[in-house]
């Protein structure tokens, strides 16, 4: 399959994780939307690769999933810190910092 | 071959997506991007990388979905059905929301359009020529060597971001009042009266005795 092909699909995958973190109000659903995004770009960055034939995309794909993994750490526990202080678990009810 | 391997990932892939934005249970949501991730490491596999495929699997599909599957456990919680979501009475109207998914899909086209539109000629090949062999491109020899050499900066200050996110989830996540009910450290066992003070106990570290 030509190069194209698969960016296609990057972006698709890249559009409905962004679909999903602007519909969704679970924050949960709502980091596993951001990881869809990351991913979408993860598979452009590798496609890219294989087109020049140079590693440096696959690097780039690799810190990428490194910082996915911390965002979901961080993510994660302050998902859990909201729980334990009982509020509510939702993006539109969490809007104290919005002033 | 490849072409049917490419086409059914490709719609394991963008089903998956679907299903984690469409699904109403956190918990399929989770289980759909499993299947998601699973279904890009085969197209990574596609496109030579198969350090990378191995890293899908075993650090994303493996690890961090079972922080998530643990936490969706933990907190549960359920959002409405999609149109019900896309409608519902909350704070935020309901025209926001439908004008996300309008941009989502203004956003699709207009991607598609770049790509269609592109002056790149390469990206209609199928790559750069590809000859096997153990330091081949995309063997954990080959990222290693590319890792510990050019981009060694890159891998220590991703190796330091993992260190604080570590230490910021224990330090977001932790209990503040102690352990277990309150009545509970103030009883007294036999162990009590053997044991000197400070043996470095768990219940001494959180703060429960003297």
């Amino acid at each position: 399959m030509s190069i194209a092909w698969y960016l296609a699909v990057s972006a698709i995958v890249f559009c409905v994780g962004a679909v999903g973190v602007m519909t969704r109000r679970n924050p949960l659903v709502v980091l596993l939307c951001l990881e869809l995004m990351l991913n979408g770009a993860n598979l452009a960055l590798i496609a890219f690769s294989r087109m020049w034939g140079n590693g440096d995309g696959q690097i780039l794909a690799l810190v990428v999933m490194t910082v996915a993994a911390c965002e979901v750490c961080i993510g994660l526990g302050m998902i859990v810190a909201i729980y334990r202080r009982h509020l509510p678990i939702d993006v539109d009810e969490l809007r104290e910092l919005q002033g | 071959m490849s072409s049917v391997l490419f086409f059914i990932a490709a719609a394991g892939v963008i089903s998956g997506a679907v299903g984690v934005v469409v699904l109403r249970d956190p918990f399929f949501c989770v289980l759909a991007l499993v299947a998601h991730l699973i279904s890009l490491a085969v197209l990574f596999l596609l496109l030579r990388s198969e350090f990378v495929a191995a890293v899908q699997v075993v650090v994303y599909a493996g690890a961090v979905m079972v922080l998530y599957v643990f936490v969706v456990a933990y907190v549960g919680g359920d959002s409405g059905s999609l149109g019900e979501r896309l409608r519902g009475p909350g704070p935020v109207g309901s025209g926001l929301r439908l004008g996300g998914a309008i941009l989502g899909g203004a956003l699709l086209v207009e991607l598609l359009i770049a790509l269609l539109g592109t002056g790149l000629e390469a990206i209609n090949g199928h790559g750069a020529g590809y000859s096997g062999g153990a330091h081949a491109f995309g063997t954990p020899a080959y990222i290693g060597k590319l890792l510990l050499t050019r981009f060694l900066l890159a891998f220590e200050m991703a190796s330091f971001l993992l260190l604080i996110a570590a230490v910021g989830a224990v330090v977001l996540a932790r209990r503040r009042g102690g352990l277990g009910d309150e009545d509970e450290g103030d009883r007294l066992t036999p162990l009590d009266l053997l044991r000197p003070q400070g043996t470095g106990t768990m219940a001494e570290g959180v703060g429960r005795r003297p």
